[in-house]
């Protein structure tokens, strides 16, 4: 090992953000008298498997087996405040968090340990919790747990484990959630029930944003089982003793509604023009300069659109709330439990120690769905139940057109191209509606009911995150290529018919596809191979090698097949986070068909290879969904996409076969992998349908009819 | 009110509900199963999948009465942790799932093709299941974990 002789260079050791944040060492472990040790993060499970990999850093960590730890749910009563679990960040900062945590906590039940036994700490030894020394002398961390307090804040300087010491972080812990969900054990908020449950409905309008002009409650009054109806200006739901009657209650309610004209939605089948239209917010994202002046023979400039995409979770969403006097205890799917309850609290009026918010487990997350929507209508409806908790189920339809989409982009690419067509200068612009309206981030709530109400707070205009936190719209607009000089702009809409909201990748998704299939036009211009001309534009070696780890396993470019397609695509997400590649082959004549999807990641250190490409492969999947089926539907008046039948999503019969191959870099800091593979495989897909048909569809989805509407331009 | 007679996960069931009831607000509400889920209530998705006799429907559209003195199995009638299906073995190895809410209808769906064709071929599986939404990109392990249960319940001796 090199040593630098010049200590005063050495930066002093600071904590983790999450540990930072919430030092205190038992807010986040706890020995429990039975042999347990109980792991407290701050992030929540969404179907990512984060529960397993935190648990096996904690045990790593404290040298305990893996079938000690028991991982507690996420609770404003207790635990850490981690934020959101979002933008793959969990590793990142749950699990270096509890790394240093209980890096410290090791050492301090090591000292506890020798002073009892009056020798060095470097005399001891853990195993599966049992602290041994010479000659036969032993403790454990649960003997000693009533001597040593862990109610101290975490100091910065206790040193993990190096990684070739680490037993259970870089293999494949089976997800300790499996057992339960396949064994019909309750463990999703839909299967939990509270004592005396009653169940609430919601009724939303089918016209955009109409309001509630009338109500004759009459018909929803003749239902057995009504406990009450509720209604606080457009907001009104019922409260029934069964789901049964709940549901037709609200069928009574619904004949009894009057509503407003509603306010109009855009054109579907022109969303550029219409993003391009509307008042924006323009930034500009980045600028690099070159110190020769660009040298431009000619330029070319393209226009690549995504459209709005649902969430389609495969529950609809759904919280429980019970009052107690002036103080309320909600159940949740929330991604963030204390950013809910600051929401709550807003919207409530009350203190936010008034409002315990408690995660239970809904199903996949892709992002800022009705989750936390579908907690506030639940704690409106419970108000009205006399202190029994109240559950609240969103129907399908709602869930498909009430709850925030992901959002529509327009991305236009320009490049100078020089006399060699090389590439000179480079601009990349964004028209999108802002990607990020989360609650419990701003002074008005996010919540759909507060929209809703009486004396109603203003509907939430998206905003993005700044690009230090990895940007919104402008997610990955950045390129990752080494051209002489670039402007990127993003122009954030001020208007919002329709709701938008965080999706898996922000924008990303829409502007990988942009570049990635840019660059891929630009080097079918110059009949140069796309692989290779990626490569010549990449000085960094991680992503140069998932880029010929993909191309090599997929056996990037063999003899070309009739009606076979291949392409590639890369990014690194956030461009600080995973790197991966994607090379897509396509089977197609007036339909396509991807057949096979072939990725390459880099992580840095791998916690679990096996939740690693459970996450890459699934992201892989599901974006195929989104690039050859997705799109939300709706006219002048209303969304239309509001069933699975209105908005299909990819079967079984339509999957591709997906290789992930994991570069292990055991020694860098691990990143999540939950949103890699996203905007990798869009532009794989796009590029290999160019490859397979000499088409260019720069407007998703890749549909029958957007590869007829392309080639039409084309010709 | 009439009573439905079923039989439920091999256990004979008498039902005192409207007949026109759904069969999956009476399995979870008054039977208090928690193994279907409901994903759309209009039978697209495949979350509430249950067997009757031997084969998958969806239980959010079927009513109570068309189950009379058939055999209903859910989730809870498959296996236990104790003495799993092959099926829910397989989803183990093959750690078959991300969220897992899916994963009830789809292990009906699969059963039930079990259940007709022992050694069904992978794109026979595909068919099966084209009806079962999937969100989170699980397909392929799913896929590998029926054959593995198919595989393994061919094998001679094997526990059922």
């Amino acid at each position: 090992m090199k040593t630098s002789t010049n200590t005063s260079m050495s930066t002093s050791p600071t904590l983790p953000v999450s540990l930072a944040a919430n030092p205190r060492l038992s807010s986040w472990i706890r020995f429990a008298a039975d042999g347990e040790v109980t792991v407290s993060p701050g992030k929540v499970e969404i179907g990512q498997g984060i529960l397993t990999a935190l648990a096996q850093i904690a045990a790593d960590e404290l040298d305990i087996d893996i079938a000690r730890v028991r991982m507690v749910r996420a609770s404003t009563a207790a635990s850490p405040n981690e934020g959101v679990t979002s933008g793959s960040l969990s590793i990142q900062q749950s699990g270096r968090a509890l790394r240093q945590a209980c890096a410290e906590i090791r050492q301090i039940f090591l000292a506890a340990a020798a002073d009892r036994f009056g020798i060095e700490t470097s005399a001891l030894e853990i195993s599966d919790g049992t602290i041994h020394g010479p000659g036969n002398i032993s403790t454990s961390y649960w003997e000693l747990a009533d001597e040593v307090s862990l109610d101290r804040d975490a100091t910065p300087g206790a040193v993990p484990k190096p990684a070739a010491r680490r037993a259970l972080a870089g293999h494949s812990a089976a997800r300790l959630d499996i057992p339960d969900k396949l064994f019909a054990q309750p463990r999703f908020i839909h299967d939990t029930i509270l004592p005396g449950l009653l169940h609430g409905r919601v009724m939303r309008p089918e016209t955009s944003r109409a309001k509630l002009a009338g109500l004759d409650e009459t018909p929803a009054r003749g239902v057995a089982g009504l406990i009450a109806i509720v209604r606080d200006g457009s907001f009104s739901g019922v409260v029934c003793e069964t789901e049964r009657a709940a549901e037709a209650a609200l069928r009574g309610l619904r004949k009894g509604a009057t509503w407003s004209q509603g306010e109009a939605l855009p054109d579907e089948n022109d969303l550029a023009a219409f993003l391009k239209a509307q008042p924006v917010e323009s930034t500009v994202i980045d600028q690099r300069t070159s110190d020769r002046p660009a040298d431009t023979a000619r330029t070319i400039r393209r226009q690549y659109t995504r459209p709005y995409i649902a969430h389609g979770s495969i529950a609809p969403s759904c919280a429980m709330a019970q009052w107690d006097g002036d103080r309320v205890h909600v159940w949740t799917h929330s991604q963030g439990v204390y950013l809910l309850r600051a929401d709550l609290a807003l919207v409530l009026k009350l203190p936010v120690e008034h409002i315990t918010v408690e995660h239970l487990e809904g199903a996949g997350c892709y992002g800022h769905n009705a989750a936390d929507d579908v907690a506030l209508d639940a704690v409106l409806l419970a108000k009205a139940a006399a202190g029994r908790p109240v559950r609240v189920q969103w129907s399908r339809a709602d869930e498909m057109t009430h709850a925030p989409f992901g959002a529509a982009m327009a991305i236009e690419i320009e490049a100078g191209l020089d006399a060699r067509n090389e590439i000179a200068s480079w601009r990349h612009a964004i028209w999108s509606n802002g990607h990020a309206a989360r609650p419990g981030r701003a002074a008005q709530p996010a919540l759909l009911a507060g929209f809703e109400l009486e004396h109603p707070f203003p509907r939430v205009i998206s905003g993005n995150p700044p690009q230090a936190n990895g940007g919104g719209g402008d997610r990955n607009s950045i390129p990752l290529y080494d051209f002489p000089s670039w402007t990127i702009e993003s122009h954030r809409l001020l208007t919002m018919p329709v709701r938008t909201s965080a999706l898996r990748t922000l924008g990303a998704q829409g502007n990988v596809f942009a570049i990635e299939s840019f660059l891929d036009e630009i080097a079918a211009e110059r009949g140069e191979d796309p692989v290779a001309f990626r490569l010549r534009h990449l000085t960094d070696e991680r992503a140069k090698d998932v880029i010929r780890t993909a191309a090599r396993r997929a056996n990037w470019k063999g003899a070309p097949k009739p009606g076979i397609g291949h392409g590639i695509g890369f990014a690194r997400y956030k461009n600080t986070g995973a790197y991966c590649a994607a090379v897509a082959e396509i089977e197609g004549e007036e339909d396509i068909r991807v057949k096979r999807l072939t990725l390459a990641v880099d992580v840095g250190e791998v916690i679990n290879p096996d939740g690693v490409i459970n996450q890459i492969e699934g992201g892989a999947i599901q974006v195929t969904s989104w690039v050859l089926k997705e799109r939300v539907r709706f006219d002048a008046a209303r969304i239309t996409s509001n069933s699975w039948t209105e908005y299909p999503i990819l079967r079984f019969s339509e999957v591709p076969a997906v290789q992930v191959d994991i570069i292990q870099r055991p020694e860098i800091e691990p990143v999540g992998a939950g949103e890699a593979a996203h905007g990798p495989v869009t532009a794989a897909i796009a590029n290999a349908v160019f490859d397979c048909l000499g088409v260019r569809v720069r407007n998703l989805p890749i549909t029958r009819d957007s590869l007829i509407a392309a080639m039409d331009s084309s010709s | 009110m009439p009573r439905t007679r079923f039989r439920l996960n091999g256990v004979a069931t008498e039902v005192d509900a409207d007949p026109d009831s759904l069969l999956l607000d009476v399995l979870r509400g008054r039977l208090g199963l928690t193994g279907p889920h409901f994903g759309c209530g209009v039978g697209e998705c495949g979350a509430c999948n249950v067997i009757v006799g031997d084969h998958a429907v969806s239980s959010c559209d079927t009513p109570l009465w068309s189950v009379a003195d058939k055999e209903v199995i859910t989730l809870e009638g498959l296996g236990t942790a104790d003495r799993p299906h092959p099926l829910q073995r397989a989803f183990i190895a093959e750690q078959a799932l991300q969220c897992g809410y899916c994963v009830p209808g789809i292990l009906m769906s699969a059963a039930a093709l079990l259940m007709q064709n022992a050694s069904p071929t992978e794109s026979e599986i595909r068919t099966a299941l084209d009806r079962n939404l999937c969100r989170c990109g699980s397909h392929n392990r799913i896929v590998r974990a029926v054959l593995r249960a198919a595989k393994e319940m061919a094998a001679p001796g094997t526990p059922r």
